[in-house]
């Protein structure tokens, strides 16, 4: 907090001086990439508080806005209000006990006994700002939602695990050893970076379907276990690891898996952070693979069970936004935590 | 506890050939330095007897026993790296403990080899501690600890002073001599300071470029150079080395032309031609200032005065600088012209290929 209090009060020309033009300008501009960074954001986690009729309407509200209800006595339901405009003159708030073509019977909420009849233009609804908040029990309730995040848990826990354990493995021996074709070894492995994930698809589809591994997690948590980033990335900080503490843990008597396990992976503990974090988040937010492995819904992952809230005549998108806003919600718990890794992680590697 | 022999060890990396067969005794219990300029091939050789460099031909002996292609884990040999090479995730104690743990000792015996180890070191308050924590003299002596615990058959140390300040390299250089006399271990030292190499050695090996020029015990290396090499690089300041030309040979002894003056070296070991260019060599404290009709008439560049001792740097005609020490606090001043002798019993003389013919 003191960090961020220096920041703001930071002047080009220290602190304390008359402001210059360039630290507005400076500003300004800084407040532009809040604005576009957090607007959308913003109208997703306001939006999926909206019913979806207001989610429809037009022109669109900013808060969640929805009609206030009253209860009047002798009425089974309660009744929508609305700020009607007397044939006197007098506006007064009054609920709506039926409509009949343009014509609208309503009541006064204080004395149920006298009913008016106004025309449907002369009433305009009061609303109140109100959560729908059924967005997000409702879907929770009856979808499977609960199976949808177990599955999605499982699939970023257990592949970010084998990721970190087959990428570091990978990353030591090109790092660690001289052999003969080393430098071809890294090329190969960083080249299949330039192989975009939409040519590999069908084939290794059809290995997995060979494996009889459609719809298991496992077809979503093998195929990408191993990846070119990872390895680089790990690669590049275990090159920095100076080479005396390998060579003293030869001397010690380590073993080749000692001196893995407890020299090198210990010191690669930021790159297989940032590592971890690029895992979740590629796993979490992973569509298209899971798309087309999964057909079962007791398989489906929190993406693909999105999905199924767009249908081919409607969408429910007041589900479909809360949904979205609770699957946001581990990926921003990880960075929280984990964003100094993430700075070295780009500072590092220029990946992000 | 153990000898070790090398013979004919050669390494080259690809076509550069960076040691020339070396052959090497080292006795049980030995302290042996080897020190030569960068690039001579020192650390490699260390390297190689460690197992962490792969010898191109040759042989390694550690007790009568070849080791030449055995790993560096199985050679049962401790090191101690110039970085220090702590492992920083590890607090000292485990720093001291890894190897004993892959060594797969009891608990109960690693923790009181770490203990004793840390007594002797003085490092029973920082075990806790993570190299990070310590300072440059305490993580040498966690570094040298992790050498004592694996109780090795040879302590090998790589340039291990020369991250540490002036003041404390003078302090650990006296405890590791002590440590030698303590625990009495076969030592092999690399080290390019030849301060180092006169204290602590019990025999010195002299490398350039990749060839030994000479072993030796320190004095004798000091007093009888074998070469001009070993000559101008053991002392501090370094032994004058004045060209001269040979006028006469006569009985065993050379009359030689050195800048203006005559000079005649006695004991020449081979006779030199009249005429054959030669090296006269005098160490800087057995020149002495005379009154007049010294061996050579110089001027004063420049005198430091320590307390207890002066030099005096002089120039003379067609010679390269001349450094005198005198004993004492000698009053003499910049461009002082005064007349030097050189004590005939300490000459030292050098043919053209730089090998001594006369030696004191």
């Amino acid at each position: 907090m003191a960090s961020l209090t220096g920041l703001l009060g930071s002047r080009r020309n220290g602190a304390g001086r008359p402001v210059h033009w360039t630290d507005i300008a400076a500003y300004a501009y800084l407040a532009l990439g809040v604005v576009m960074m957090f607007a959308p954001v913003l109208w997703l986690v306001v939006s999926s508080f909206k019913t979806q009729s207001a989610l429809l309407e037009f022109p669109p509200s900013f808060l969640p806005f929805a009609q206030a209800e009253v209860t009047v006595p002798g009425q089974p339901q309660p009744l929508p209000l609305f700020r009607a405009t007397l044939p006197d003159g007098t506006v007064k708030e009054l609920a709506q006990l039926r409509r009949i073509g343009l014509v609208a019977v309503m009541i006064d909420p204080a004395d149920p006994s006298q009913q008016v009849r106004i025309a449907i233009d002369k009433r305009e609804p009061v609303r109140r700002v109100a959560l729908s908040t059924s967005n997000y029990t409702e879907p929770l309730r009856q979808l499977a939602f609960t199976t949808y995040l177990r599955n999605s848990v499982f699939v970023t826990v257990v592949a970010t695990l084998i990721t970190l354990l087959i990428n570091s493995m990978a990353a030591y021996a090109l790092a660690v050893y001289e052999f003969r074709g080393k430098a071809a070894a890294s090329l190969a492995v960083i080249g299949t970076l330039m192989i975009p994930i939409t040519i590999i698809l069908v084939p290794v589809y059809l290995v997995v379907t060979k494996l009889g591994l459609v719809n298991s997690l496992w077809a979503v948590i093998l195929p990408g276990a191993a990846t070119p980033t990872g390895v680089f990335l790990l690669r590049q900080y275990m090159l920095t690891l100076p080479k005396d503490l390998i060579e003293a843990a030869r001397m010690d008597k380590a073993s080749e898996w000692q001196i893995y396990w407890r020299i090198v992976m210990p010191l690669t503990l930021p790159a297989l952070a940032v590592l971890a974090i690029f895992s979740i988040m590629w796993r979490w937010n992973e569509f298209l693979w899971p798309l087309a492995v999964l057909t079962k819904t007791e398989v489906f992952t929190l993406q693909i069970g999105l999905n199924a809230f767009q249908g081919d005549l409607q969408t429910q998108w007041h589900y479909l936004l809360a949904m979205t806003v609770v699957t946001l919600i581990p990926v921003t718990l990880v960075f929280v935590f984990l964003q100094r890794f993430i700075a070295t992680g780009i500072g590092s590697t220029g990946m992000k | 506890m153990a000898d070790l022999k090398l013979t004919a060890a050669r390494k080259s990396f690809g076509t550069i050939d960076v040691l020339h067969g070396i052959d090497l005794d080292v006795k049980d219990g030995e302290f042996v330095v080897f020190v030569g300029p960068s690039g001579c091939g020192k650390s490699t050789l260390l390297r190689m007897i460690a197992g962490l460099e792969t010898l191109t031909s040759g042989e390694i002996f550690i007790d009568g026993a070849r080791v030449t292609n055995l790993p560096a884990s199985d050679r049962g040999l401790a090191m101690v790296f110039q970085s220090y090479a702590l492992y920083p995730h590890m607090s000292v104690a485990k720093n001291m403990a890894f190897a004993l743990e892959n060594m797969g000792l009891k608990r109960a015996e690693i923790d009181a080899r770490v203990t004793r180890a840390a007594t002797m070191l003085r490092l029973t308050d920082y075990l806790d501690r993570k190299p990070k924590q310590l300072s440059g003299g305490q993580r040498q002596r966690v570094a040298i600890g992790r050498a004592i615990v694996r109780d090795p058959k040879i302590f090998l140390f790589d340039e291990p002073l020369s991250n540490l300040d002036a003041e404390l390299r003078v302090a650990t250089r006296k405890e590791l001599a002590a440590l030698h006399a303590e625990i009495g271990g076969t030592m092999i030292y690399v080290t390019h300071d030849q301060v180092e190499a006169m204290t602590l050695a019990d025999r010195i090996v002299v490398l350039r470029a990749g060839r030994i020029e000479q072993i030796g015990r320190p004095l004798d290396l000091y007093n009888k150079p074998a070469n001009l090499f070993v000559a101008g690089f053991i002392g501090s300041p370094r032994m004058n080395l004045l060209p001269a030309t040979v006028l006469s040979a006569e009985g065993g002894s050379l009359r030689l032309r050195i800048g203006a003056a005559e000079l005649v070296v006695p004991r020449a070991a081979a006779a030199a031609a009249p005429g054959a260019a030669v090296t006269v060599g005098i160490r800087p404290e057995h020149i002495a200032v005379v009154p007049e009709h010294g061996t050579l008439d110089v001027t004063v560049d420049l005198v430091e005065h320590l307390g207890g001792e002066t030099f005096i740097y002089a120039a003379a005609k067609d010679l390269p600088q001349i450094t005198l020490r005198c004993d004492g606090q000698t009053p003499s001043s910049r461009g002082e012209a005064i007349s030097i002798r050189f004590s005939p019993d300490h000459l030292h003389l050098f043919d053209a290929t730089g090998a001594a013919i006369a030696r004191p």
